[in-house]
């Protein structure tokens, strides 16, 4: 544990108004920057020239199904949680070709996509979020196969993180133990601190290239109050998280109750829409497509999201594995919060409430898992009942 | 290491040998590297991605011989688009390959036991290299035995190296067929209706087993019968695959990813889920 002294020394105050300084340290370092701003009625992450861009004075409201902007009652600049998008979109795109072919005489020639990702600035980046990142590294760059372009784009991000100064209605981080403060994983961390004479983050440096640009903005350091107060922060999040998901043995819970009847519920409520896997920032699902021009003189593959809620997805010749929605949903949570340790050491859900918030008709993972557990410890009713009706 | 890594996603170019039709829907094609004289070593029990140009990729188990890999062996059915496309190319036509992937049949890890394979249609093709490779160094093993069934006398795959392996002293050979005609006089029956009478030492057996996944629930069952044990047992699993390298997500099976962790799985671990419908 770093000393209080330590800590003093790490952190330092940017004002409101000096907000700009990072972005003009970060450009002048041929950073591009992308950050949260508001668009179509919601947060979501984009290009940004300048603090101006960003959310201000703008906070969401979350629950199952719904998502609305209101204004607030200050001028903070990250007084939202998170919206539609995660980082995923830019360190794992929707959308990217992975090769060219030209048809040449007797054959073809393949010409794998140049790999020279933007150096890229990321504003306001959640704990839960820098721990998705840290999942899809897993994924990506953890096996017996790297993905190559995935390296390089995580290579050339440089993270900004934000210390939640707001619980959405949805967020259950404490429970993942992924929030609200970022312990490690980012280049610089932000805290917001609103008072009623001032305005300022707390700013510390969390890798070199942070402490670097940090040093070049020359700033004052925090003292013993502002680092109180920004813990103050943290506190007040964490104790208003909206949602909570008791993670105690979840992995053998799930695997003891790929029978269990919730399924069928919950799949007569599921659109298999999808929405879920768009935007939980960990589904790292791809499927390829191979297009050709008219004449057949060139050709090339590409990858593009794809989610577990299809029915190709699972389509082998002669139909699909899981052809209910009932299997396709235990396949989504049972993935997410069970096998997923199994496969990468860690759970796949990190708390951040997406999936519940923009679920069409409101689908609660944290509901459902409640549902599964309680159904085994309730005073045994329905499970034998329904065991047996079908 | 410094060097440019690897990219498992872009297929290299080889091209076709040899193509020759086993039965009305299945072929083999032999290949050879497009990029000079290659090999491309592989385990009994492998699969690569076969990219034929602007159609698509498929993934197909390797039928040839580990022992010699200098060329590629690859037998399949014509079930979509892709699968006929690859039909229909020519000696020299080119096409992609990526490759190989997964884990293969515990060839090596038997000897000293008796070897049983049973094979179900097209299942015979992925366990072919194992056989290969059990011949190749015979002496290792105890009694080996192959049981294979098809629909019909016609669907029968590698009919003249069968009849070979049927002559040897050192290998048992059976053969089963759904419906027959009236000349055919071998066995009928699923292939499951063979275990009982094989000759093997079931307490000193490795079986490897390969055919769709009903096949092979009761071959378990059949082989569990004779006192098989369950860890001793290996299936070759099939699902969705689009990248191979375990990214897409689209084989899991429970927490298994099929192209890195499988194909070939151990039964006793992923018996919980075989039970299990739509997983």
């Amino acid at each position: 544990m770093p000393t209080g002294d330590a800590q003093q020394s790490n952190s330092s105050i940017l004002d409101r108004s000096q907000l700009d300084l990072l972005f003009g340290a970060l450009a002048e370092r041929g950073y591009h920057i992308v950050g949260p701003r508001v668009r179509d009625g919601a947060i979501v992450y984009d290009d940004v020239a300048s603090s101006a861009d960003l959310p201000v004075g703008w906070k969401d409201e979350q629950d199952g199904g719904k998502y609305r902007l209101v204004r607030r009652n200050d001028e903070a600049v990250f007084g939202y949680a998170v919206g539609p998008h995660s980082w995923k979109r830019y360190l794992h795109p929707p959308l990217v070709r992975l090769w060219q072919a030209t048809r040449k005489p007797g054959g073809f020639e393949v010409t794998p996509e140049p790999i020279n990702p933007q150096k890229t600035a990321f504003i306001g980046v959640r704990s839960c979020e820098i721990h998705a990142i840290q999942i899809q590294d897993k994924v990506f760059l953890g096996g017996p196969h790297v993905d190559v372009a995935y390296k390089a784009r995580r290579e050339n991000a440089f993270l900004v993180a934000l210390n939640c100064g707001q619980a959405g209605g949805t967020c259950f981080c404490v429970s993942m133990k992924t929030g609200p403060k970022a312990q490690s994983g980012f280049d610089l961390a932000l805290t917001e601190v609103i008072e009623k004479e001032r305005h300022y983050f707390l700013l510390e440096a969390g890798s070199d290239a942070g402490a670097e640009v940090l040093s070049a903005l020359t700033l004052e350091p925090a003292g013993p109050e502002e680092l109180a107060a920004a813990e103050r922060v943290v506190k007040n999040t964490a104790a208003h998280m909206g949602r909570a998901l008791d993670t105690d043995g979840i992995k053998d819970l799930l695997y003891r109750n790929y029978e269990n009847p919730r399924w069928d519920q919950v799949a007569n409520r599921c659109l298999t829409c999808a929405n879920c896997t768009m935007v939980c920032p960990t589904c790292f699902c791809t499927t390829v497509e191979d297009v050709t021009d008219l004449g057949g003189e060139h050709a090339e593959r590409r990858q593009k999201w794809d989610s577990c809620f299809t029915l190709d997805f699972s389509y082998i010749h002669g139909g699909s594995v899981r052809p209910s929605a009932r299997s396709r949903y235990r396949q989504w949570m049972t993935h997410k919060l069970g096998t997923w340790i199994d496969q990468f050491g860690t759970s796949g859900c990190v708390g951040c409430g997406r999936c519940i918030t923009w679920c069409p008709v409101g689908i609660d993972i944290t509901e459902e898992t409640r549902a599964i557990r309680e159904s085994e410890t309730a005073p045994k009713r329905s499970a034998r009942e329904d065991a047996n009706g079908d | 290491m410094s060097a440019t890594p690897i990219n498992p996603l872009v297929p290299e170019p080889w091209k076709v040998q040899r193509v020759h039709r086993d039965t009305a829907d299945t072929f083999t094609m032999e290949l050879e590297s497009a990029g000079g004289k290659r090999e491309l070593p592989f385990a009994a029990g492998q699969f690569n991605m076969l990219y034929v140009y602007g159609v698509g990729e498929v993934p197909i188990s390797i039928s040839g011989n580990p022992t010699k890999p200098s060329s590629i062996v690859h037998t399949t059915r014509e079930v979509g688009p892709v699968t006929s496309a690859l039909r229909k190319l020519k000696p020299s036509d080119h096409l992609g390959l990526r490759g190989p992937f997964g884990v293969g049949w515990p060839v090596v890890e038997a000897r000293g036991a008796d070897v049983v394979i049973v094979a179900g249609g097209i299942g015979l093709a992925p366990l072919r290299p194992a056989l290969y490779q059990l011949l190749a160094a015979r002496n290792y093993y105890g009694k080996v035995v192959l049981l294979y069934g098809t629909r019909t006398p016609a669907d029968i795959l590698f009919r003249k190296e069968l009849q070979n392996w049927h002559s040897r002293f050192d290998l048992e050979v059976h053969v089963t067929v759904d419906r027959a005609m009236g000349n055919w006089n071998g066995n009928v029956g699923v292939v499951t209706t063979l275990i009982p009478r094989a000759p093997f030492d079931p307490h000193s057996t490795v079986a490897m087993v390969c055919g769709p996944e009903v096949m092979m629930r009761f071959t378990v069952q059949e082989l569990e019968k004779r006192g098989v044990g369950l860890e001793n047992i290996y299936l070759s699993m099939e699902r969705n695959m689009k990248c191979a390298a375990g990214f897409c997500g689209h084989c899991q099976f429970g927490p298994a990813f099929i192209c890195r962790d499988g194909p070939v799985f151990r039964y006793d671990h992923v018996q919980p889920l075989m039970a299990v419908r739509e997983v």
